[in-house]
């Protein structure tokens, strides 16, 4: 699509500009690349270049220093879980607001956006003492139903939207078979809906594996943190080891690098979907 | 019996597991958080009821106040270089055609990393040893060889300015997703009256994006308020307070200090000001700004 002619002059300019951009983007986490794979010795000359012998090794050694097989673990278990019971959640709520559209179903929907509105400053202490009253404090489990619930107005709005564009036929005629509400769900909604609730579990999911302020706060035992605070922790504790602290970081970027190479489309129109509905 | 299963309830039933959690996690602590802002309570013992003592003695804690200030400042350098920055980059990538799909995946790309990297980056790349920062120096310049975010003068600027690289390219993609529903036929009317460059991007593009611009300054205006990740990671709020914002001071009241009363009342004027600002902008579109 060409929005404006232009002539060759300016898109040379246009290609200057947009490189230097671009590479204020890139060489930052090239940079982090570079330190990942260089020995510690060479930090103090070289400290911004490509590293003249490689050492994968700095990843072994994070793996082993860091525990990083349990992180991976209880960081895994918290995506896992969140995308589940969430996805779950928002899958029934905005079906039902799409489709059945019962009585009141609006206020819900304001209710929803207040919620999403709410910073998580306004809650997060009583939501700490309550939590230490349920004995949620410090378990996996804990983490996950924040996670879900923090996540739940997104989703629902998500798939609603989804759901709502689908075709009243393919109910009506279900309908007629005879099929109740869940079935409608299960056997119509659901199979067809799978691109929405693909893109609703790479959104929730990228928001739990990056997670830090509740994860900070509910989660202190060391063996059970996930990546973002382990590695908060590893910054004060291996502080000049900058090998190990970059191997560390690239690991927790490389499946976000990998899906999002994979999913970039969804990964876009999920994250902006606020913005088109404007 | 009936009533239960009637086809309406049916459907509310759907919406029960939803509701319920983020009942329990988001709604019912914020109501205990708008009770709790009305007492002294410490996280153990009695609870006093002391109206509104709190607010009364933050508005003369020094401290919030600078806190106060460094959101405003935050939220002006947010609406002003980033916003800047992405509409001149979005307006440069609808002219062209190769390489499109690379740039906007590249200037995409920092916005998916974790805060916890973003900062390790930044800090490494203007870390008085290392970084940019002591290659210029080594190189005879005369920079003094500190972080930026160990100076008072400059900690939340740093701090403003690596969140600001992590988020100015969810801008750009925003944008210009805008500008392509733009209609071609309007640029070439305006290339045959000899518009400029310029003149093209303020009369036509600016205009036809207006509602996803308004939508990107609210909620510019709302998140710059609650913003943690960066401060915390990067500064805790230091050194002497220079980048405390809201949320590090909210934060150390409740789990440091554990001044429930005290730090509810922080978190109720922040979610005051979220209401306040969605409901403007709700009645700027009521009143026909096509916002």
């Amino acid at each position: 699509m060409i929005v404006a002619k232009y002539r060759r002059s300016e898109l040379i300019s246009n290609y200057t500009i947009l490189t230097i951009l671009a590479l204020f983007s890139f060489l930052p986490i090239l940079l982090l690349f570079f330190n990942s794979i260089k020995a510690q010795e060479e930090f103090g000359i070289n400290p911004l270049g490509f590293p003249s012998q490689i050492r994968f090794l700095n990843f072994y050694d994070a793996w082993i220093l860091g525990e990083y097989a349990q992180i991976f673990i209880n960081s895994s278990k918290l995506v896992i879980g969140t995308i589940v019971i969430c996805l779950t959640c928002s899958g029934l709520a905005g079906f039902s607001l799409a489709r059945l559209n019962p009585k009141g179903s609006t206020i819900f929907l304001i209710y929803l956006l207040v919620g999403i509105s709410i910073p998580a400053q306004m809650f997060i202490l009583p939501l700490f003492l309550l939590w230490k009253e349920l004995n949620l404090m410090n378990t996996h489990l804990g983490l996950i139903i924040i996670y879900s619930g923090l996540n739940a107005p997104f989703a629902t709005f998500l798939i609603r939207s989804y759901m709502i564009k689908l075709p009243e036929e393919l109910f009506d005629a279900a309908r007629v078979d005879g099929a109740n509400t869940l079935q409608l769900f299960f056997k119509i909604a659901l199979p067809i809906s799978w691109p929405v609730f693909l893109t609703a579990g790479l959104v929730v999911g990228l928001a739990v594996w990056n997670e830090f302020l509740f994860a900070l706060t509910f989660m202190q035992d060391d063996e059970k943190k996930p990546m973002a605070t382990i590695l908060f922790a590893f910054q004060s504790r291996f502080e000049n080891n900058w090998g190990l602290v970059s191997a560390s970081a690239v690991m927790m970027a490389a499946p976000v690098v990998i899906l999002f190479l994979l999913f970039q489309k969804r990964f876009i129109a999920g994250l902006t979907s606020g913005a088109s509905k404007g | 019996m009936k009533f239960f299963l009637s086809k309406s309830f049916i459907a509310w039933y759907f919406i029960l597991p939803a509701f319920v959690i983020h009942l329990l996690v988001v709604a019912t602590p914020s109501v205990l958080s708008l009770a709790l802002c009305l007492t002294d309570w410490n996280g153990f013992g009695k609870i006093n009821y002391v109206g509104f003592e709190n607010f009364i003695e933050l508005f003369d804690d020094r401290y919030f106040k600078k806190a106060v200030k460094h959101n405003i400042i935050w939220t002006v350098i947010f609406l002003t270089v980033p916003i800047s920055l992405a509409l001149t980059c979005a307006y440069l990538l609808t002219g062209i055609k190769k390489g499109q799909l690379i740039y906007r995946l590249v200037f995409f790309f920092p916005y998916m990393l974790a805060s916890i990297i973003s900062c390790q980056i930044w800090k490494y790349i203007v870390h008085p040893l290392h970084g940019i920062v002591a290659w210029f120096s080594k190189k005879g310049f005369d920079i003094d060889p500190v972080s930026p975010f160990t100076m008072k003068e400059t900690s939340l600027y740093a701090v403003a300015f690596v969140d600001g690289w992590h988020f100015w390219g969810f801008l750009v993609v925003i944008y210009i997703t805008g500008m392509y529903q733009v209609d071609n036929s309007l640029y070439e009317a305006a290339d045959i009256e000899g518009a400029t460059k310029f003149q093209k991007f303020r009369y036509i593009t600016l205009p036809m994006i207006r509602p996803i611009f308004i939508f990107t300054l609210m909620i510019i205006i709302i998140w710059s308020i609650p913003t943690f990740d960066y401060p915390w990671i990067l500064t805790q709020g230091g050194p002497a307070y220079s980048s405390e914002v809201l949320a590090t001071n909210l934060y150390s009241h409740a789990f440091e200090r554990f001044n429930v009363g005290y730090s509810s009342a922080i978190g109720t004027l922040m979610f005051l000001y979220v209401i306040i600002i969605v409901g403007i902008f709700g009645i700027l579109r009521k009143l026909g700004w096509e916002i």
